[in-house]
């Protein structure tokens, strides 16, 4: 039987933040690569089905205090060895854990292949195969709908045309090589660079779309800052209530690592790190500044609120100067004076969107809904030029840009086609991949045939 | 009338040659069935063997024991190495040959070979008995017995010659056509296709001026196809390289209302990576010039091949182009170009070892299965040969995988993707290119061929001490420290950084400007055991410790999809039951019948959740 020397990858629970976030991954490798990432017991040592409490650490970072489920070949699901990550139910979280473990080489699992496995190792009996089969076929066909929602955004249409540079990249390398005899002009090697230089950044451009495709499917990150006691968790709780469909926290867990999720104009807005504004409410004068920042750099919209009974203009215009220090371009900030029931304020121009509300009494609300709205619908158009939102497409982005850049190292070190050809080749097979072309040879002696004049 | 044979081969160019051999070899009973007895191992084309991918084919036939290496290098009148500024993987062999001798050599060849016997008739027809071939009958209405058919027919099945509005038929120029076979094939269930080729005019060389045109000799050191004790040619002769000129063009473009190519008379398609020039001016009209190769075509003769000017205008337009081409002002011309449509049967409705999937033991190898080339027909007949032979010994076949050799590729391309234009071999086609060289067909394929009772036991025996001369002097190399004052004179000559301190020469080999052979050959190092090996070992060394990283990253490449083709698909598998399958798979698998998970997943239409479907299936 075909023995899978893969170690494959899913999250396990449904997309959309939950209490809880399960990822699995099966192999030969799993238990290596979760215990690469695992502060707590030494996994090596572990005995088949037994649970472990520890920290989930990646680039020395803790992302999450998770619970770690651990089953030994053949004692598990697939019959390979499985490692189950039960971790607080954030797509953020989730998506770091994810990334953590393509890096340690682990590879997405396809659909089904869990169960594929599972029946290749015995572990199945043919009707529910059968089974797993047309859910693999059901989920080969939501893969397309989704492949194409995703050609009306552009996405698909921009890999097609990167693609076809390669293949007539690719076309001008193969040309020396098959054709070294032929009446025809071979390619500068600086125009060769100048190619893939072009397609580096092509490529390297929509690796970095990921966190704004990302920003679509998971909602815009939005943080809410400001002293304490200004009324952040009145805003929040006022924001929330007035909307009905308030993706949130499952009854019985603790609010902890959960997001607030509010849908407006068809646009999700994702609070970050509403529980420590819930905590600064509490525990006077507590984290402070330091949180704040870490706040700004991973928010999209910034809502500075400050209380207009208490205002000093000068101090006023420092904070927003610090704040603004600290955002990019693409970073909207929002200047909210709450409590504005209780005063009137003339601040004059100080050049940021200024609304009045006053969270308690929810006046003004809609002055700011209308106001996201907008930013969303700014921040939508510009992101649906092209973007990824897969991390499947993400991955195979990231190994043809790797790709490319041992074809530029190649290239300044000015070794032969031959070996050229071998990277272009594994570039032109990822992105195969997601454009589902995988047979390049043909499309590379066509795009000869077509342009030079071949053949005594 | 004739005795009863075990294979009877239909056709007597590169292919039924080849095919005639292996399974004379292999200990079986062969007949060799031509319509015209001269004609064996006729050069229909150009004079010339190998050449970029196809001189690797050559390598990789003659490494199994066939003929064709054999027979290039004692009829050559010229070798080159092509592509020599490339890596290893792109080094091509190529000779310029006799033609007459060529055909003279392999007629003599076969006829020194035990087991095969000859009859010069046309087989009009193959015998069929429960899906079974069973023999051939002939034109003079005898039927010949045997337990396997392997038919080779090249351009002949209902072959049409075209120079401009005039066409006959014929097989080849001045060679009558064959027919009746297409139509039984047809009777029995074969989808059929017409495919199309050409061929440029011969002159004659007391008419040309050489002096107007470049000169292309041979290599300095030339070099062999054979593994084997063949000799490298002594005595060479050259090509010459011309162009042709706007005058030419515009000839030629008053012509083309009479071209049967652009009035719709030809139906077959025809290579694109061989236009007649009347395509290259009408596809490329912003090139004002193209090359011609003015190649000889024997030691003795005065006959010239005009490479690059296949042609099929009228011949009054054929001259006078001709004519304007520099160094052919007053040439005059032994034979026209023209054009040829064939038949041909779609090679997908074949198995991996060539045998049709509707009758059992009959085969069908070269341009029948719509390949153009000498050394791709030539693959093909002995890869039919061998498999006849195993399967009349009932041996277990012999596939060769696409990282054992070209003609694996060649072979699996044909069979699961097809081919819409005759199909010729490029390097770009192999994903394992580096691995599938022609310095190292032997160490990949010779003992494969000897288990199955074909390459000789010193063909063996030459390979193993090949690899462990390589080995040995491998080892040499890794052991061998050099201190500064030894290496740092020659480093410098050959403008690369000087040493500090002792290394293993291994080590400075890596460099690209330090090659093994120069420093064989160089008086700095006199004193060390290199020069005890020869140029081949010395090569084989430095190839494996110049690109060992690349090497070994396609051999990875290679084995992970081999896993894949270890998994085999019953022929009688049912894909109709399997619901979850994309109907366009369905009926794709149907139709080609993959023998395995990795061939599956190359035949276009078939997704990667497709073949996840097809492996829950095939389960355990």
């Amino acid at each position: 039987m075909w023995k899978n020397e893969d170690t494959i990858c899913a999250i396990a629970t449904p997309g959309g933040s939950g209490a809880i976030g399960l990822v699995r991954i099966s192999g030969t490798a799993a238990i290596a690569i979760a215990n690469d990432l695992f502060e707590g017991k030494d996994l090596n040592k572990a005995k088949t089905q037994s649970l472990h409490f520890g920290n989930l650490k990646y680039k020395g970072e803790v992302i999450d205090e998770v619970l770690l489920s651990l089953f030994k070949a053949p004692h598990s699901y697939t019959g390979e060895d499985v490692v189950e990550f039960s971790c607080h139910g954030s797509s953020y979280i989730l998506s770091e854990l994810m990334e953590a473990l393509l890096e340690k080489g682990a590879r997405l699992a396809e659909g089904g292949e869990f169960t594929m496995r599972a029946f290749a190792n015995g572990k199945m009996d043919l009707t529910q195969a059968e089974a797993v089969a047309d859910l693999i076929a059901s989920e080969s066909k939501a893969a397309h709908d989704i492949a194409m929602n995703q050609m009306k955004g552009g996405f698909s249409k921009e890999i097609q045309a990167l693609r076809q540079q390669l293949i007539d990249f690719a076309a001008l390398v193969e040309l020396e090589l098959d054709f070294g005899e032929e009446d025809v002009e071979f390619a500068d090697r600086d125009d060769l660079k100048a190619l893939v230089n072009n397609l580096t950044e092509v490529i390297q451009s929509l690796i970095a779309s990921f966190k704004s495709g990302n920003v679509i499917k998971n909602g815009i990150p939005t943080a809410i800052v400001g002293a304490p006691n200004v009324g952040k968790s009145t805003l929040l709780n006022a924001l929330l209530k007035e909307d009905k469909a308030i993706v949130s926290n499952i009854a019985g867990t603790t609010r902890d690592s959960i997001e607030d999720v509010m849908q407006l104009g068809g646009m999700s807005f994702r609070f970050i790190d509403t529980a420590g504004i819930r905590e600064t409410e509490d525990v006077v004068e507590s984290i402070g500044i330091q949180r704040t920042f870490e706040k700004l750099e991973k928010a999209q919209i910034v809502l500075l609120l400050v209380d207009a009974n208490n205002v000093d203009r000068k101090k006023l215009l420092q904070e927003i100067e610090e704040v603004k220090k600290r955002l990019h371009t693409e970073q909207e900030l929002l200047l909210l004076l709450n409590k504005s029931d209780l005063a009137t304020l003339d601040l004059g121009d100080i050049g940021i969107t200024t609304i009045s509300i006053s969270a308690l009494k929810q006046e003004g609300l809609s002055d700011l809904e209308e106001a996201l709205k907008k930013i969303a619908s700014r921040f939508l158009q510009a992101a649906s030029g092209v973007t990824v939102s897969n991390v499947r497409h993400l991955n195979a982005l990231k190994k043809s840009d790797e790709a490319l850049q041992r074809v530029m190292h190649g290239l300044e070190n000015q070794i032969t086609g031959d070996f050229l050809a071998m990277d272009i080749r594994q570039a032109l097979h990822d992105l195969g991949e997601i454009t589902g072309k995988i047979d390049m040879d043909r499309d590379i002696l066509g795009s000869i045939f077509s342009r030079f004049c071949i053949g005594k | 009338m004739l005795s009863d044979y075990d294979v009877i081969v239909v056709g007597g160019g590169h292919a039924g040659c080849e095919a005639t051999a292996a399974a004379a070899n292999m200990g079986l009973k062969v007949l060799l069935v031509t319509m015209n007895m001269n004609t064996i191992a006729q050069m229909s084309c150009n004079p010339a063997m190998g050449g970029v991918a196809k001189g690797q084919i050559v390598r990789e036939i003659d490494a199994m024991g066939g003929y064709s290496g054999i027979v290039s290098d004692k009829t050559a009148v010229q070798f080159r190495m092509l592509n020599m500024s490339k890596g290893p993987a792109m080094w091509s062999p190529r000779v310029q040959s006799d033609r007459w001798l060529f055909a003279q050599e392999w007629r003599l060849m076969l006829e020194a070979t035990k087991n095969v016997d000859f009859w010069q008739d046309t087989v009009v027809g193959i015998l069929e008995e429960k899906g079974k071939v069973i023999g051939v009958k002939t034109s003079l209405g005898i039927e010949i017995n045997s337990k396997a058919v392997i038919l080779t027919n090249g351009t002949f099945l209902n072959g049409l010659i075209h120079i401009g509005d005039k066409n006959f038929g014929g097989g080849r120029a001045a060679e009558r056509n064959s027919t009746g076979i297409t139509e039984q094939l047809i009777n029995l269930g074969f989808d059929h296709g017409r495919m199309k080729t050409g061929t440029p005019p011969r002159v004659d060389a007391r008419s040309l001026d050489f002096s107007k045109m470049e000169e292309q000799k041979g290599d300095l050191k030339p070099s062999k196809f054979s593994f084997s004790n063949t000799e490298a040619i002594k005595k060479q002769l050259s090509c010459h390289i011309t162009y042709t000129n706007p005058n030419t063009h515009d000839i030629l473009r008053e012509g083309l209302d009479r071209s049967p190519m652009f009035s719709g008379i030809i139906e077959g398609t025809g290579p694109r990576y061989c236009p007649s020039i009347e395509e290259k001016i009408e596809r490329f009209s912003d090139r004002d010039r193209h090359q011609i190769f003015v190649e000889p075509e024997g030691w003795n003769t005065v006959e010239i091949y005009v490479n690059g000017f296949s042609t099929s205008l009228p011949l009054d337009v054929q001259l006078k182009a001709i004519k304007q081409i520099q160094g052919f002002e007053n040439v005059k011309l032994f034979r026209p170009g023209y054009a040829i449509e064939y038949d041909y049967f779609p090679p997908t409705q074949l198995k991996h070892t060539l045998e049709t999937k509707l009758i059992d033991n009959l085969y069908f190898a070269g341009q029948i299965n719509g390949t153009t080339g000498y050394e791709e027909a030539g693959a093909q007949g002995l890869m039919a040969g061998i498999n006849a032979a195993l399967k009349i010994k009932e041996k277990e076949e012999l596939v060769l995988q696409r990282d054992q050799a070209y003609i694996g590729v060649l072979i699996d391309d044909l069979i699961t993707k097809g081919t819409k234009e005759p199909y010729r071999m490029f390097t770009s086609r192999a994903e394992y290119r580096i691995l599938l060289r022609q310095d190292n067909a032997d160490i990949r394929l010779t003992e494969l061929s000897n288990n199955i009772g074909l390459a000789s036991n010193e063909r063996l025996a030459k390979v193993v001490e090949k690899q462990k001369q390589t080995d040995t002097l491998l080892e040499y190399l890794g052991n061998l420290s050099i201190s500064p004052e030894e290496a740092n004179p020659y480093l410098e000559k050959a403008n690369t950084a000087p040493i500090k301190q002792k290394v293993k020469l291994y080590s400075l080999l890596s460099r690209p400007q330090i090659s093994l052979n120069k420093l064989k050959d160089s008086a700095d190092f006199e004193s060390y055991d290199i020069n005890l090996y020869d140029d081949e070992i010395v090569q084989q060394a430095e190839i494996r410790i110049k690109y060992q990283g690349y090497i070994e990253r396609e051999k990875e490449m290679a084995d992970k999809i081999n896993r894949l083709e270890g998994i085999k698909i019953h022929s009688d598998f049912d894909y109709h039951k399997l619901k979850s399958l994309s109907s366009e798979a369905r009926e794709k698998l149907s139709n080609i019948k993959p023998s395995s998970i990795g061939q599956a997943s190359r035949i276009s239409g078939v997704s990667p959740s497709d073949i996840s479907v097809l492996l829950i299936h095939l389960g355990r």
